[in-house]
């Protein structure tokens, strides 16, 4: 059996907000195993944004365990959870967070500055790489408000993937953009996925869960629906059948 | 992280916001060229007026007729006559820290020329007159003691009456100047002395000698004042008291009786008007000061927004795996580079400033090294600090809060 990557344990995460606790994770049990394609799903406030974030390490957890690669999160300093994300793990926002008035390949660089074994030639050179995997050879020197959103999410997703990480979590990664635009994103995730890269993508459309391979559905806070996805959709496939004006609308 | 890639990183970020940049090192500039280019003038017209005083002689002791005025008291016109011919003689003879001593009789005359005229003084003075004001001869030559005996019409003139009587550029030595009615013979050409500290043309003055005006311009016997030298400086106080007592003799005044003349010295003078520009070198410090505060608050203020409204970018940084050591040092390297920039900026400006008011407003300025490491250290410190500090509040943030940041 495949290596856990991911194990989470009881999960719990508090918000304080004057008064009042926001109990917005109450006890989740999670196992993702290297190479998995998994969905968080729910409505509004179900608690998919804060699991991710915890999940990437931007976040700490109230309560629970949580181990990525067999190392426990909860006994990290805030300096060794920075290499961590710097070099196991890639976030994409549903926002871009692109910095501004600077190209598409220092953006996709700005990861590499933080990684020290990584000279400057190096990271040019794989910059370079990651952006013409998604698709952006050609925009390597456009600034962030030249390009359209989908153009954007791809610098994100390059930037992302630039360290080389082990997880891949996307959070709404789809979500500002048109169907078209969405298979074509969501085409690049499955390709990374095919090389091996573990993707957990937060989503509330059930169309586009339909892209992964285990849909996990929360609701206030809990988990409660766990399934593998039956009939997967295959986004290239999808993209050849939609009709071509189908943006034209 | 290795410091090539903080200060790349660090540039890139001033590089991409070169406005804002700009906004942040003008506050600094400001703040230090003002300060520094604040103080040169004020310590310019203290150290001008200085010279000029001590260029009139700092052991020159003048002695006018009445009580001493500082009291605001008003004086009767018979103390204003109370200084004579007898009293130079007694000085001379009785004060042995006085060196060379002249009466002075004035006159306020027009001169003519021929077609020109000008309107000028005319001091009856004694030959010994020129040294105790630093005056000197440029061609011709002083007055003789036979020539101050025997009423001669002889004067010697200043450059500025050169300049108006003869502007022809004619040697005006052997020429006749009628002042008033009494034509007097130009027997020599003072060497320019320029203005002195108050504003006053000191080339424009006929010197004669003090038996002619007396007699012949004015009908006094007695004279107005009294002007002599002190060996040295430092003698200065010893001279006064001589004076004093040996003019306290000649009027025959009781001990209980108030002086009725006054003795100053240059130095004395000297020593007011550094007072006088003392306060104002204070007063333009304060200014100065008061600049340096308002520029502090501005540097401080763009540097604490922009560093806050960066704190989206900061969250950036530390989700992709900056630690919030190196996001705190970018900062810190970019308000550096800002801040000493500025700095520098700011005293070149200060430095151009101050040379541009000395030229084109013939405002004499004197830099003050210290203004200039005082402005810069403050700005740069007030810079660096705003510039640092909130940013590392902010890298120790969890990046998703500094990420959610509004
Ligand atoms: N920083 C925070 N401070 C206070 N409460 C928070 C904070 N972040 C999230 N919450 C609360 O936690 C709960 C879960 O929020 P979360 O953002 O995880 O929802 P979500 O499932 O991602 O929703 P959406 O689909 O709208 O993005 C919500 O009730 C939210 O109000
Ligand atoms: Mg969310």
């Amino acid at each position: 059996m495949a290596n856990k990557i991911i194990q989470v344990n009881g999960l719990k995460k508090d918000f304080h907000v004057g008064e009042i606790t926001v109990h917005a994770l109450k006890g989740i049990d999670l196992e993702i195993e290297e190479g998995e394609f998994v969905a968080i799903m729910g409505t509004s406030g179900s608690g998919k944004s804060t699991m991710l974030n915890i999940l990437g390490c931007l976040d700490k957890p109230t309560g629970g365990i949580y181990q990525l690669d067999g190392i426990s999160m909860g006994d990290m300093n805030k300096n060794a959870l920075a290499g961590l994300r710097n070099e196991k793990l890639g976030f994409v926002f549903q926002s871009y967070n692109l910095l501004p008035r600077t190209t598409a390949l220092e953006n996709v660089e700005m990861p590499l500055y933080y990684n020290g074994r990584v000279r400057a030639k190096e990271r040019r050179e794989r910059a370079e790489a990651a952006l013409e995997a998604v698709g952006l050879a050609d925009r390597m020197h456009h600034m962030p408000n030249q390009m359209s959103g989908g153009q954007q999410q791809r610098v994100a997703i390059a930037r992302s993937l630039v360290n080389d990480p082990r997880v891949i979590l996307a959070d709404e990664a789809t979500g500002n953009l048109d169907t078209r635009t969405s298979y074509e994103i969501m085409s690049l995730f499955q390709d990374l996925n095919d090389q091996g890269k573990t993707i957990i993508f937060v989503t509330h459309e059930s169309d586009i869960a339909r892209f992964m391979k285990r849909n996990v559905v929360f609701k206030d806070g809990r988990i409660v629906k766990e399934e593998w996805v039956k009939d997967r959709f295959n986004a290239k496939q999808l993209l050849a059948e939609l009709p071509v004006d189908q943006d034209v609308i | 992280m290795n410091y090539t890639n903080t200060l790349k990183i660090a540039i890139n970020a001033l590089r991409r916001n070169k406005f804002r940049a700009f906004l942040t090192m003008l506050g600094i500039i400001i703040g230090v060229a003002s300060v520094i280019a604040m103080l040169a003038i004020g310590q310019g017209s203290k150290k001008s007026i200085q010279d000029e005083m001590s260029s009139m002689g700092t052991n020159m002791i003048f002695i006018m007729p009445g009580a001493d005025m500082r009291g605001g008291v008003r004086q009767s016109a018979s103390d204003m006559q109370s200084l004579e011919l007898s009293d130079v003689d007694a000085i001379r003879e009785r004060c042995p820290a006085v060196t060379a001593v002249s009466p002075q009789v004035s006159s306020s005359s027009q001169a003519v020329v021929g077609n020109n005229n000008w309107p000028t003084s005319v001091y009856g003075v004694d030959n010994e007159y020129l040294d105790i004001r630093k005056y000197s001869v440029e061609t011709g030559r002083n007055f003789s003691d036979r020539e101050v005996k025997t009423y001669a019409k002889v004067c010697l003139v200043g450059q500025t009456i050169v300049e108006n009587l003869f502007p022809n550029g004619e040697n005006p030595i052997g020429q006749s100047v009628r002042v008033g009615t009494i034509p007097l013979k130009i027997i020599g050409v003072l060497a320019e002395k320029g203005e002195n500290g108050m504003g006053q043309d000191q080339d424009d003055l006929i010197l004669a000698p003090y038996t002619t005006v007396q007699k012949r311009m004015l009908a006094i016997t007695h004279i107005q004042s009294i002007f002599a030298s002190a060996a040295s400086e430092e003698l200065n106080d010893q001279a006064i008291e001589q004076i004093t007592e040996t003019l306290r003799r000649t009027h025959k005044l009781k001990a209980t009786d108030d002086d009725d003349f006054n003795v100053r010295s240059q130095a004395e003078m000297v020593q007011m008007f550094s007072s006088i520009s003392d306060m104002m070198t204070m007063l333009l410090g304060a200014i100065a000061g008061i600049s340096l505060l308002v520029g502090g608050i501005g540097i401080m203020n763009i540097m604490y927004v922009s560093v806050t409204e960066r704190t989206k970018e900061i969250g950036l940084r530390l989700s992709v795996g900056g630690r919030g050591n190196d996001i705190m040092m970018q900062f810190l390297v970019e308000s550096i580079l800002l801040s000493v920039t500025g700095g520098l900026v700011g005293i070149l400006l200060g430095l151009g400033a101050s040379s541009a008011v000395s030229a084109f407003m013939n405002w004499p300025t004197v830099i003050v090294p210290m203004s200039v490491v005082f402005a810069f250290l403050v700005c740069t410190v007030i810079g660096v600090f705003f510039g640092w500090y909130p940013a590392r509040k902010a890298a120790s943030l969890n990046p998703i809060d500094a990420l959610r940041y509004e």
